[in-house]
């Protein structure tokens, strides 16, 4: 009996370096059914002994994949010894993922920001070396003896902290995601970017170690009756500074120096930056120099100029800071070709700045109906959190989208109901539902379908 | 006896500890667990210690240091130190989004930007947007110049935030900004009503003005897509397969060897680095410089068709590197670069040599 055939989704894949440069772009050229003449072409050739680098779809019983039949130098010779990289490296197969500028967003590029490799990652956690970057003024490498953290303004001690002093401190470690509050902001209006690396790649999530907020506002004396904001300022050249509500700085908020178990990497603050769990990622001062207590927002720079969102009013909304409930599917996704028909695993990210993500549904045909993903664990407040959902491919055009909801009961909205309230001028704070869409030649692109 | 003062004084260090490490956490988010009085971390800050740093100015004023600046003062440093970036009448959208267009007199009057609503300006100006004149004082003093920050003194910042006001109509050419009547200024400031906080956005409790349902079955949607990606921006990010692994569910799109498409273009975002552009990075000289176009300084491209012909263009930019220069590409002068290593300060004159034009 032939159980293959009627086990849906059943998938042969495809040995090593089987798809010639021709074959890829077959598939995008939509040309199916390559694979199938591919197949016989091999096992024709493999049956008159020639030889082949790839394999027959029903390889005849004495003969098989080369990967495996042919054993490679590598099982055949000593490999290299311990600390041969004394901080390891990825493989020099990944290097294509990096993280990237986006040609023609910003034109200094001190000034810009490079997105993670969204497509390219699994779980929740982003290698500390792919995290994405965004400076105001540069990034710079700060020696940690020298570094000090001030906390002045309305405490009844102002004192300083030494990164001895800061490490002495209670500490915590969690994971949060952050997000930059322009994250998607190119697709306001239209669709304007491949893949989700340009799409959400102002976005990643880490294990934060440092130490809370309150405890260094307590140790300093900070006036819990008028002090209703907390001034972060940086030590680099911008000296950025980002107002603090007083009931986030009490809740969350980290003085952090750790970053996935090491120390902060210099582009992400190092020796020290501020984490503001699900506010926009302009809060979370790097390279910490000072934190100030009022009882009045500072109106900074970036407060007033930028990260405000223009409303079709005419008015700009300024302090707009909470990252509201957002998800996308980062596999399959825009860029990327189908490789067959058959099974996928759909997988993706949901995030929300209110709390823990209760639930993500997924549409196959643009929003018409939808089937609950799998979450995985661990679901955390304020991080990201992997959905997953498996999928049979039946080589039709299709629409994927991802829909989150989180412990607020708030649903993440199409483009059209975010427009309909807030036009398309804001820039920031678009945590639309992303579509996908999947054309029978196997191609994946970006698409609005609201 | 003995016992009840011992009992007071546990109570009281229970008390100590709990005013030091008050947590406010919520349930699910246990702070850390500590029965130790936090003393003796860290020191007070001494009064010079403060001052040296604590230079944020509020929009209140508050903050705000003594101190004077005309317009015409504000003219010649925004001409030697500022123009180059942001144009001679802060109009230039050539390195920054422009700081000075879209507002009216009757802006003035208002105090909302007009040009904000209906669309009339190609850009959204500093001008247009900034509601407090204090931000553009704080920030001007804590960040500018670009490659020089804090390096302006008190005075030289109330002279140029007078000049920029000056040239948006706010403040008459013989104006003489100062702490005492900055609020004139303020009321002056063409979007001075222009920013709300009426949204839900703030306060992680704040309710949302967008409200969606989540439809499970028969959703309506709309008959046609709202918009798929341009053709021309297909390979404007570069091309995708060189951009993620090239192994794993799906495969990345080859613009490189599809016939449906132009090869990536120059415009690449993963333009093959070279080893002269990694040096340049490294040693800082790309926050002032492009290869393909200027921002504050000079395009590589420009020095290199400007000296390529030149017998002794290697020494002489090596001299420019290492000891600076001014007047040749405009009033920015370019620091010395002590910080870059001779052998370094070589090989990046070498590879700007190498850059076609």
């Amino acid at each position: 009996m032939d159980t293959d055939s009627n086990c849906v989704g059943r998938l042969r894949r495809a040995p090593e370096n089987f798809l010639s440069a021709e074959d890829i772009a077959a598939v995008a050229a939509g040309r199916r059914g390559f694979l199938k003449k591919a197949f016989a072409a091999a096992g024709a050739s493999l049956a008159t002994g020639a030889s082949v680098r790839a394999l027959a779809a029903e390889p005849a019983a004495d003969a098989g994949d080369p990967a495996i039949l042919t054993l490679p130098e590598y099982s055949k010779t000593l490999g290299k010894p311990v600390a041969a990289n004394g901080y390891g490296v990825p493989s020099k197969f990944e290097h294509n993922l990096q993280r990237r500028e986006s040609p023609g967003l910003t034109r200094v590029s001190a000034a810009s920001v490079a997105f993670a490799p969204l497509q390219g990652l699994f779980g929740i956690i982003t290698p500390n070396g792919l995290h994405f970057e965004r400076h105001h003024q540069g990034w710079i490498d700060v020696d940690p003896d020298k570094h000090r953290l001030m906390v002045n303004g309305m405490v009844s001690n102002a004192k300083v902290y030494t990164m001895d002093d800061v490490m002495r401190l209670p500490s915590v470690s969690r994971i949060h995601f952050i997000e930059c509050g322009a994250n998607s902001s190119m697709e306001w209006g239209n669709v304007a970017v491949p893949t989700v690396q340009y799409t959400h790649g102002m976005l990643s999530c880490c294990e934060f170690t440092g130490v809370p907020l309150s405890v260094l506002l307590e140790d300093c004396g900070f006036d819990r009756k008028n002090g209703k904001f907390v001034l972060a300022e940086g030590a680099d050249g911008s000296s950025m500074t980002r107002s603090i509500a007083m009931d986030r700085a009490l809740d969350d908020a980290i003085v952090a120096y750790g970053m996935n178990g090491e120390m902060l990497r210099p582009e992400n603050g190092y020796p020290l930056r501020l984490v503001v769990p699900g506010v926009q990622g302009v809060s979370w001062v790097k390279w910490l120099r000072r934190l100030k207590v009022g009882d009045q927002p500072w109106g900074t720079k970036d407060e007033t100029i930028h990260y405000v969102d223009l409303m079709p009013s005419g008015q700009l909304r300024q302090y707009t800071s909470i990252q509201e409930c957002k998800s996308v599917i980062t596999a399959p996704s825009g860029g990327q070709t189908m490789l067959d028909k058959g099974f996928y695993n759909v997988s993706g990210i949901a995030w929300s700045g209110r709390g823990k993500i209760k639930r993500v549904d997924v549409s196959f045909d643009g929003g018409r109906n939808w089937t609950t993903a799998r979450l995985e664990n661990p679901v955390l407040t304020k991080a990201l959190t992997r959905f997953n959902l498996g999928w049979t491919w039946n080589g039709g055009p299709a629409i994927l989208q991802s829909r989150a909801i989180d412990e607020t009961g708030y649903v993440q909205p199409k483009i059209s109901e975010l427009r309909a309230v807030r036009g398309t001028r804001s820039i920031y704070h678009n945590n639309a539902i992303q579509s996908w869409k999947i054309a029978e030649s196997g191609e994946v692109s970006n698409v609005q379908a609201y | 006896m003995f016992k009840r003062i011992e009992l007071v004084v546990l109570a009281t260090l229970a008390a100590c500890a709990v005013g030091a490490s008050g947590f406010a956490w919520s349930a699910d988010r246990q702070g850390p667990a500590t029965n130790a009085v936090i003393a003796g971390v860290g020191r007070s800050a001494t009064p010079a210690e403060i001052r040296a740093w604590d230079i944020d100015v509020r929009p209140d004023f508050k903050g705000l240091p003594k101190g004077s600046g005309t317009v015409a003062h504000g003219q010649d440093i925004w001409e030697g130190k500022c123009a180059s970036c942001h144009g001679t009448f802060g109009e230039s959208n050539e390195v920054f989004t422009p700081m000075i267009g879209g507002t009216t007199k009757d802006d003035i009057k208002t105090g909302h930007v007009a040009a904000l609503t209906n669309n009339s300006a190609p850009q959204r100006t500093t001008m247009m947007k900034v509601s407090t004149v204090s931000t553009l004082w704080d920030y001007i003093h804590r960040a500018m110049p670009w490659n020089a920050p804090k390096s302006l003194g008190t005075d030289e910042v109330y002279a140029v935030v007078a000049y920029i006001l000056n040239m948006a109509d706010v403040l008459p050419n013989d104006f003489t900004l100062s702490d005492t009547n900055i609020a004139q200024a303020q009321a002056r400031l063409p979007n001075r009503n222009g920013m709300t906080t009426e949204h839900g956005l703030w306060d992680v409790r704040g309710k949302s003005d967008v409200k969606s349902v989540a439809c499970m079955k028969n959703c309506p949607v709309a008959d046609k897509l709202g918009s798929e990606l341009p053709a021309a921006a297909r390979d404007a990010n570069g091309n995708p397969a060189g951009q993620t692994r090239p192994f794993g569910e799906t495969h990345a799109i080859n613009l490189a060897s599809s016939d449906k498409a132009a090869p990536a273009s120059a415009t690449s975002a993963a333009p093959a680095k070279s080893a002269g552009l990694e040096l340049a990075t490294s040693s800082g000289c790309v926050a002032c410089h492009a290869v393909n176009n200027k921002i504050v300084g000079p395009a590589f491209k420009s020095v290199a068709q400007k000296y390529k012909g030149r017998s002794d263009a290697e020494s002489y930019l090596i001299g420019k590197i290492k000891t600076g220069g001014s007047g040749v590409w405009g009033a920015v002068p370019m620091p010395p670069q002590p910080h870059v290593k001779d052998a370094d300060v070589k090989a990046l004159a070498q590879w700007i040599l190498t850059i076609d034009p």
